[in-house]
């Protein structure tokens, strides 16, 4: 536990890869705009590079990956409301469209 | 204590016997794992509004603005899509790398370096602040964006973007104050004899500010 009691340390090279490798999938991401991609390959290409720059940021620069277990599980497992919330409301707003198109339309 | 730590110990063992034993759970420092609630809690409020927004894309019926041209840029007479928010996100990514330096030259004890590099993290969040006013004030008095509709579509879109990038903006500016308060507070001297544990703190507030971006362009911007 010496590294938790002195903090976090790492060395700078660890962190600048990190840095470069954000700026090119923001660039990539950026691609994706401005190469006009659209539908299902647009979608899984943001996802994609969504979840690596948040994967990166969360694990290196903010060092989630060298907490101890303990403290990882508790702000973890919290987050996985998040996805069950994102399933009820997409349901609950398709219902809400089909309806308004039911009953709105014309 | 010894009884324990003499039995060989697994990976989820260790959590059981972390979390059941009368004693303090989490290994690290005390602010360190307030700021880590705080933030989950902040995780919580940007995904209400973010799945909120969600919500109501999908069920507008009238077409969603093309964030593409609304947030385009022209440079020497060439439309660039999404320049501005791009401009931005490099801003921000920048800032995260300064301030993972700082943490690093805190820890080292170089104090000059961690003030110089807290205070071009808190300038390149400035400077992020800034070009969201100047995006907020082209929206509201070119295009005419209102929290309750717009001529370009579904009325959803105003009042979910001034939520979002405006609570996000909040965070930036409180973040740029917060980091300034504590460079010069490092400056000072006012933490050589409790450690330097709070610059790792602000670190993790910064990047998080970072982190809720990197989900704000992949969903409001992009999508």
């Amino acid at each position: 536990m010496s590294a938790d009691t002195q903090g976090q340390q790492h060395p700078l090279s660890l962190y600048f890869k990190v840095w470069g490798v954000l700026f090119v999938l923001s660039a990539l991401s950026y691609m994706v705009d401005y190469l006009q991609f659209q539908g299902l390959l647009r979608w899984s290409l943001i996802l994609i590079f969504m979840f690596l720059k948040a994967g990166l940021i969360l694990s290196v620069f903010m060092h989630f990956a060298w907490e101890p277990i303990t403290l990882r599980v508790a702000l973890l497992v919290p987050t996985l409301a998040i996805p069950i919330f994102i399933a009820f409301m997409a349901i609950e707003g398709n219902y809400t469209m089909t309806s308004r198109l039911m009953f709105l339309a014309g | 204590m010894t009884e324990m730590n003499s039995k060989p110990q697994g990976y989820w063992q260790h959590l059981v016997i972390d979390w059941s034993a009368d004693k303090e759970a989490f290994k690290v420092n005390w602010g360190k794992v307030m700021m880590w609630v705080f933030l989950v809690s902040d995780t919580f409020i940007f995904s209400l509004f973010l799945i909120g927004y969600m919500n109501v894309r999908i069920s507008a019926t009238e077409a969603w603005p093309l964030t593409s041209e609304v947030f385009a840029l022209v440079v020497g007479g060439e439309h660039i899509p999404l320049l501005l928010i791009a401009i931005m996100t490099f801003i921000l990514i920048t800032s995260s790398g300064t301030m993972a330096m700082a943490v690093n030259t805190a820890y080292q004890g170089n104090k000059n370096a961690t003030f110089w590099l807290m205070i071009a993290t808190a300038a390149l969040g400035f400077g992020f602040v800034g070009m969201q006013a100047y995006e907020w004030s082209k929206l509201i008095v070119e295009e005419g964006i209102r929290p309750w509709g717009n001529p370009l579509g579904a009325a959803q879109f105003g009042s979910t973007f001034f939520m979002i990038t405006g609570f996000h903006g909040l965070h930036v500016t409180g973040g740029v104050i917060y980091l300034t308060v504590v460079a010069i507070k490092v400056k000072l001297g006012h933490y050589d004899k409790k450690g330097f544990q709070i610059v790792e703190i602000t670190g993790l507030y910064w990047h998080f500010v970072d982190l809720v971006w990197v989900f704000i362009f992949a969903f409001f911007y992009l999508w």
